[in-house]
């Protein structure tokens, strides 16, 4: 459940970050989150960072998914 | 005497007041002869010939100042579309505002000059006019309600009655930008390129009924965007509407206000854009048209006509993923969520 | 992120195709429950329940926690502004929600003062504005969202904002994952774990699945192919004979979670028994205010609560367990619609019954 989008933190100052996606900015709380570093993809939820973007994860996901489909491809008749 | 920084009760009752705010600050704004005369109604000039329409509209939008414009650009844009997409030549505006007592002067001066720029890019005149004024905590600063004169050309039948099976629907521009722009503001979300996308779309139309394309209808999907412009359509013409996920143009900047929020582009107000139902061969000649005008240069074809059919929704979205999913009408005012 | 790729049609057809060859392979069709509001409304958007079957059934379960907040949680708010002239503030999600005698929304139009917060941190600066009357924040989510209030309850201490309340309404998932796992009547497969309360639990909080129920399970993220691979690794697992619970949203899920979120949690919340609307009493899965946060708890302020009224012939709560169908409840699109809902089901637009009704409703006979 929940509504809770990537954002990438482009500033912070102690436990207040400034989060930004396609040109959009919020300020939100890194009061759950405070290992945050600036750069780091964050998932902000009601206006907190409640987890961090694990890019080789993300990365390998997509892998994942085009191995599968190229396999589909293949079998293809 | 210099003029109160604010609005008072005063300035509503008629009397001197109430002339120093027509004179001083919305008759240099709105110039013009028949204005002028500042008599009871608006001797218009000779009719030019053609259909007439009216229209009529109330713009209570929060906040009253937002990225893109103001309430008085929204007021006159909005009023000059609604005649446009009929297939009206807009003429002439009336304008009349309640106020809140307490309003800045400056605002209201503002709003006064922005909706005269407006009239002036649209060619419009705004040739009556009225003011009222409500106690503190009774308005939100400036309403504003209008009425809009135009002339429809002979031989121009357009409406949801040409609409056919087949035909294609046109955007001109991307959707949603008004909307998310002031989402935007009301929920502490910055964002430098958005901005809502209020403009005047006569010239427009009129570059596109130039074209020879075989153009079906209009209409500017305002409160309720996209969305709610379709259900109309295809309740009034009997006929579904298919929208492409793909080629319905989107900024980035909306999409992420709304993701954030909860919001759907599809159902976030435009301020100028038009959306038309075009004869299908004759869309490319539609959009080549639309993109050679500055507020058309992003127009796209957004979606098609079809026949209704049993257990197909009369709206739908054509998604990325390749499946048609059914596109229901909104309940309500869409909140924005966390879940 | 190659975010196009998770909506691509290649992608989901593949997925699609591999998943027919597990059902095939197992050789029975498969009955999987999601328990997240946020997934019915993807597959609903997505138009997956129907791509899935007849291989596989796709349930919808008490996943939205807004539509599992008892009635009685909004008269207690209602009589809140009523007998203290309290100020509530809101997320979006409940404004619309059925109480006994009205709702939120109505509540506003008859004069108090009700605002609608994207975030909890918004209702501490109301707090301050509003020094001369209690402000309560009506605290309703599931674990990904009660961390979010307690941080701002935390904020709230030590600006000391006295008039700042909270009406504690949070829910945790693994009761209630429980409770369903241990349903016979409902003849699970497995489950699809809700992506973002697992950013917070971690993975290997619904471990106990496999271990205890022998059912596998699935933490997937919100897009077409994130739900369809967890569909896939759960008709493998069956397939297999495995029940584990594998984590397919690693690039946001760890298996420890969240553990600064867990432990704000843990002090300023205790677990307590909680009414799921429609499933009734579940033990140990509420939120409720510890002692320390007793002073903000809108709780404990004496409220003139009317006895909850429920609204008859509402299915909520066997819509809510997967053991009927929206169809299937008398009130269903007869009155009971988005425009005037008369169960929580069909006020959130995550709800199971307000998913159906806007994205499957065409197919039945007889409707619009």
């Amino acid at each position: 459940m929940c509504l809770a989008i990537p954002m990438k933190l482009v500033k912070k100052d102690g436990w207040q970050g400034e989060v930004e996606l396609r040109g959009v900015r919020r300020t939100v709380s890194l009061m759950l989150l405070e290992e945050a570093e600036v750069g780091d993809h964050l998932l902000i939820h009601a206006g907190y960072a409640i987890g961090k973007v694990d890019e080789e994860e993300a990365r390998l996901t997509v892998e994942g998914l085009e191995r599968l489909a190229g396999a589909m491809d293949g079998e293809a008749p | 005497m210099s003029r109160p920084d604010r609005i008072l009760m005063g300035h509503g009752a008629g009397g001197r007041l109430t002339r120093e705010l027509v004179r001083e600050v919305f008759l240099p704004a709105f110039a013009n002869e028949a204005l002028s005369v500042l008599s009871d109604s608006a001797l218009l000039p000779a009719w030019p010939g053609g259909r007439p329409a009216l229209t009529t509209d109330a713009f209570v939008v929060d906040p009253p100042v937002f990225p893109g414009g103001d309430v008085g650009r929204l007021a006159v844009c909005g009023t000059v579309n609604d005649l446009a997409v009929a297939g009206a030549r807009p003429l002439w505006l009336s304008f009349a505002l309640v106020l809140e007592e307490g309003a800045e002067m400056a605002f209201v001066e503002r709003c006064a000059r922005s909706a005269a720029e407006a009239a002036r890019e649209a060619g419009v005149s705004i040739v009556a006019g009225d003011t009222k004024v409500v106690p503190r905590g009774k308005g939100d600063r400036l309403y504003a309600v209008t009425a809009g004169i135009g002339a429809v050309p002979e031989g121009r039948d357009w409406g949801d009655h040409r609409i056919e099976a087949g035909d294609r629907i046109l955007v001109t521009g991307p959707v949603g930008d008004h909307g998310a722009a002031v989402m935007a503001c009301r929920h502490g979300l910055s964002a430098e390129g958005l901005r809502s996308d209020v403009a005047p779309l006569g010239g427009l139309v009129e570059v596109l009924a130039a074209s020879g394309a075989e153009v079906h209808a209009l209409h500017d999907p305002t409160r309720g965007g996209v969305l709610v412009t379709c259900h109309e359509v295809a309740e009034r013409s009997g006929l579904r509407m298919v929208l492409s996920e793909r080629d319905l143009p989107v900024r980035g900047e909306v999409r992420a206000v709304c993701d954030l929020l909860g919001l759907s582009p599809l159902s976030s107000p435009c301020e100028g854009r038009a959306l038309v139902w075009v004869r299908a061969e004759d869309a490319p000649r539609a959009l080549e048209a639309l993109r050679k005008h500055p507020l058309g240069r992003e127009a796209a074809e957004a979606g098609r006509v079809e026949a209704p059919a049993a257990g197909r929704s009369p709206v739908a979205l054509e998604t990325v993923s390749g499946e048609e999913r059914p596109l229901d009408l909104l309940s309500g005012a869409e909140l924005p969520r966390i879940c | 992120m190659e975010e196009t790729l998770l909506y691509d049609r290649r992608t989901v057809e593949a997925l699609r195709a591999a998943i027919a060859r597990e059902v095939d392979r197992l050789g029975r069709p498969l009955q999987i429950m999601e328990v997240c509001g946020t997934h019915t409304h993807a597959i609903a958007e997505a138009g997956l329940r129907e791509a899935l079957k007849p291989g596989v059934r796709l349930i919808s379960g008490p996943g939205c926690p807004v539509c599992v907040t008892p009635v009685s949680y909004l008269d207690r708010a209602e009589a809140l502004a009523r007998n203290h002239g309290a100020l509530l503030c809101t997320f979006g999600d409940l404004f619309r929600v059925p109480s006994s005698t009205g709702s939120l929304e109505r509540l506003r139009a008859e004069g108090a003062d009700v605002r609608i917060l994207y975030s909890p941190r918004d209702a501490l600066a109301v707090a301050r504005d509003n020094t001369s009357r209690p402000v309560v924040f009506l605290a309703v989510g599931f674990e990904t969202t009660a961390p979010t209030v307690a941080a701002a309850l935390l904020e709230a201490e030590s600006l000391g904002l006295g008039n700042f309340y909270l009406l504690p309404g949070h829910k945790t998932v693994p009761q209630a994952l429980r409770l369903l796992a241990a349903d016979p009547a409902l003849r699970l497969d497995g489950f699809l774990l809700p992506g973002h309360v697992s950013v917070v639990t971690g993975a290997g909080a619904f471990a106990f699945l496999g271990r205890e129920f022998g059912l596998p399970s699935a933490v997937v993220g919100f897009t077409p192919a994130d739900i369809l691979r967890g569909v896939l690794e759960i008709a493998r697992q069956r397939a297999e004979g495995r029940a584990e619970t594998a984590n397919l949203y690693g690039r946001v899920v760890t298996e420890e979670g969240n553990p600064r979120a867990r432990a704000l949690m843990e002090r300023l919340f205790r677990p307590c028994d909680a009414e799921w609307r429609g499933l009734g009493v579940i033990p140990g899965s509420g939120l409720g205010l510890a002692e320390e946060a007793a002073p903000h708890d809108a709780s404990l302020l004496p409220a003139e609560v009317p006895p909850p009224r429920e609204p008859r012939g509402c299915r909520c709560g066997e819509v809510l367990k997967g053991a009927v169908e929206p169809p299937q409840c008398p009130l269903f699109g007869k009155p009971c619609t988005p425009d005037l809902p008369v169960g929580a089901c069909m006020v959130s637009s995550e709800g199971t019954c307000a998913a159906w009704y806007r994205h499957e409703r065409w197919r039945l006979e007889g409707f619009p």
